[in-house]
């Protein structure tokens, strides 16, 4: 089973996530969007998106860093053991519960505010929004329940040695399997939001408009009578 | 000097009758399908009025167009590109649904079907957006003929100007009907500020685009337009916006509004512009901007701009469609039609033709005979009313330039009077600025202009016609896949 979850189903959700962006990038560049609700109901928005978004982005940063560089290296750095642990667990903390509560209120807004908005949820989406609460639940009460409540637990050493162990093809399942069994719901969970992710409107992630800060103002389509 | 063509409109207000044919024969080509129930490429509002969306003109509130910053440098109110993409995940100046209004439909099934009773059965209002019953409460033109001013007509951002005696009496005084669409403008705040770069200005014609394809909802554009002519797609979460019916315009046709118009108060035509003067243009000082956008023309008939256009690569039928261009005539040759809102600074390219009848209104009510210049010129200057807004709404505050127009078209009406019923001698039309000859052109251009005199449309050209297919998703129903390699 758990050569199933940690060692297979890693590399189809990966599998999946490529060829889907590569098929809807080149079969759908008129689906390809932030599915923006604005227009429907702006208040909750105002609050919930700003939230979920700044604290996507530090949540994200923070799972880079934890899970890409191992303990040796921040130990070669001369960070301290304790003082990484602590940062890390302050940072994530805060950026968990900042997303979450604008994941919360953007649920709230779409499923309970107003009739307008159940219309405009496509079905791809609403699984995504399910997959991703439960993810973000497990991560958060992994956060809290183990290393706040309980006596802490240092996931560098078992679930970040497993997602390294995937990109260099020779997936440590055991070492998953030795984490608790929230991180490997969180773990689990998130490779199904990474298989999902191409369907869904996630892809507008990747269209982040960077190049706007360096283009002409007026863009103008060129041949001429 | 870089010559560009663009495509233009006038409309002459006085003729508008506010029957809204134009609105809908708009709706029925290009926005009657689902998620665009709301939107109204082409829409007619009554002013004075607050509009559609709700108070559009209120700049403060929905930061709108272009502003100058004190080094006199042109940004867009809402602010430079950091701040468009700081509130990418919530724009503050966005409208909602509300702000223009929730579509509805009636339960027209009930009719039919309800059993025999003693009552007549009722056909409820249906939202068009949930199919629930819901209660009617706004529309796109709610105030339609003045409709309720005392609470809605009442907060027109263009009375706010005006003294409160003046504000009052403008129920009594006047009222006249302004159709909207997008102005293809020349410095258009909705491409600027959109972050994928999803909108562009075709460089033949002038015509602002959507590119379905590249848009990726952002909904910057949605706020930065002054006017607020861009949509946001319910269904699909892109932007749309009116077209100028660029595959008519492509075949020589005029625009669907132009061409049902009612009240023939519509002109197509081509304009030359120089491209290099449009940012000073748009950056000029307040007081300036009319007289600055105007310069951004070029005379189709100069021996220099004819040169240059050829060596920009505008066809001989162009050029000639360009001299032959109502638009060109009644907004540049005469000097009747002016841009509105010229302060969102962003050169919009419908222009209008200031209403006369309100002011021919008041002459009769002082006492005057509307049918002699001089009263009505006396008129002109003496009422503040009609001057001030629609100095407000065509000149940036500017009455000098609002007057000189209406006193042009009172000596056409005038001169015309004089000419044909051979009475007396006619006024002398140097008070309005003009000659004899030019008043009469003038009169056959906004009297009794035929569809060729008013349309003046030259077809793309056929060897270009790939590269107009290319183009095709710029169209907001095209939804094909692959549409542009
Ligand atoms: S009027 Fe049209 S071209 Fe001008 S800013 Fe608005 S949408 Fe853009
Ligand atoms: S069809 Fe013509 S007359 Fe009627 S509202 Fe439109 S612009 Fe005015």
């Amino acid at each position: 089973m758990s050569v199933v979850l940690f060692g297979v189903w890693p590399y189809i959700a990966l599998a999946v996530c490529v060829v889907g962006h590569v098929w809807r990038w080149r079969s759908d560049q008129f689906g390809w969007t932030s599915r923006t609700s604005e227009l429907m109901e702006k208040r909750w928005l105002a609050l919930g998106s700003p939230l979920f978004h700044f604290g996507a982005l530090f949540v994200i940063l923070g799972h880079a860093v934890g899970l890409l560089v191992p303990a040796s290296a921040t130990a070669a750095l001369g960070i301290p053991e304790t003082v990484y642990h602590t940062l890390a667990l302050v940072i994530g903390l805060i950026a968990g519960i900042v997303f979450f509560a604008g994941a919360v209120i953007l649920g709230l807004r779409r499923y309970v505010t107003k009739a307008r908005f159940r219309l405009i949820t496509r079905p791809a989406d609403a699984a995504m929004y399910a997959i991703l609460l439960v993810v973000a639940l497990a991560g958060l009460s992994a956060t809290v329940g183990l290393n706040i409540v309980g006596d802490g637990y240092d996931y560098r050493e078992t679930v970040s040695v497993w997602f390294r162990s995937i990109f260099t093809l020779q997936p440590d399942v055991d070492a998953l399997a030795a984490a608790p069994w929230i991180f490997q719901v969180h773990a689990v969970g998130a490779f199904a939001l990474i298989a999902i992710w191409p369907f869904t409107r996630l892809v507008h992630v990747w269209s982040i408009p960077l190049g706007y800060l360096v283009r002409p103002p007026i863009v103008y389509h060129a041949p001429r009578p | 000097m870089r010559v560009r063509a663009q495509m233009a409109m006038v409309m002459n207000l006085d003729k508008c009758i506010g029957c809204s044919t134009c609105s809908v024969t708009c709706k029925q080509t290009w926005t009657n399908r689902d998620g665009v129930e709301y939107a109204w490429f082409n829409n007619v509002e009554t002013k004075p009025g607050i509009g559609y969306p709700q108070r559009w003109e209120d700049q403060g509130r929905w930061k709108g167009g272009w502003t100058v910053d004190g080094s006199g440098r042109l940004r867009l109110r809402a602010g430079g590109r950091l701040r468009k993409l700081a509130t990418i995940f919530a724009n503050p100046d966005l409208p909602s649904l509300d702000d223009y209004y929730e579509p509805a439909t009636y339960d027209f099934d009930t009719l039919l079907t309800a059993p025999a009773a003693d009552r007549m059965p009722v056909a409820r209002p249906l939202s068009a957006i949930t199919g629930r019953p819901m209660a009617i409460e706004w529309g796109p033109n709610w105030d339609d003929d003045l409709g309720g001013s005392a609470l809605y007509a009442a907060t027109d951002p263009n009375l706010a100007g005006l003294t409160d005696q003046v504000q009052r009496s403008f129920e009594t005084t006047f009222m006249f009907h302004l159709p909207r669409l997008c102005e293809h403008c020349l410095n258009p705040a909705c491409v600027a500020a959109c972050p994928s770069g999803a909108l562009y200005k075709r460089e033949r014609d002038g015509i602002v685009l959507v590119n379905q394809d590249k848009c990726r909802g952002w909904r910057m554009c949605v706020s930065a337009c002054p006017y607020k002519k861009v949509y946001i797609n319910r269904v699909t979460a892109k932007a749309e916006k009116c077209t100028f019916c660029f595959p008519r315009i492509e075949a020589g046709l005029p625009t669907v509004c132009a061409e049902t118009c009612v009240g023939r108060l519509r002109y197509l035509g081509l304009v030359l512009y120089d491209l290099d003067r449009v940012e000073a243009a748009a950056a000029a000082p307040e007081a300036e901007l009319v007289d600055a956008q105007r310069q951004v023309f070029l005379d189709p008939s100069d021996p220099a701009v004819i040169a240059q256009a050829a060596a920009d690569g505008i066809p001989p039928d162009w050029l000639a469609a360009a001299q032959a261009s109502p638009v060109y005539a009644l907004a540049l040759r005469h000097r009747v039609a002016l841009p509105l809102h010229p302060e969102y600074r962003t050169l919009p390219m419908v222009w209008y033709i200031p209403p006369l009848s309100p002011v021919l209104d008041a002459t009769t009510a002082l006492g005057g005979d509307n049918t002699s210049a001089d009263d009505v010129f006396h008129a002109v200057t003496e009422l503040r009313i009609p001057l001030g807004y629609l100095a407000s709404l065509f000149t940036a505050g500017d009455t000098g330039l609002v007057a000189g127009v209406l006193m042009k078209l009172a000596a056409v009406r005038a001169h015309m009077r004089a000419v044909t019923t051979g009475a007396g001698a006619p006024d002398d039309p140097a008070a309005a600025g003009a000659t004899g000859p030019e008043l009469e052109a003038l009169y056959r251009l906004l009297a009794v202009a035929k569809m060729r005199d008013r349309y003046v449309v030259p077809p793309a050209h056929k060897e270009e016609a790939a590269e107009l297919a290319a183009w095709a998703s710029g169209c907001p129903l095209d939804r094909a896949p692959l549409a542009v390699a």
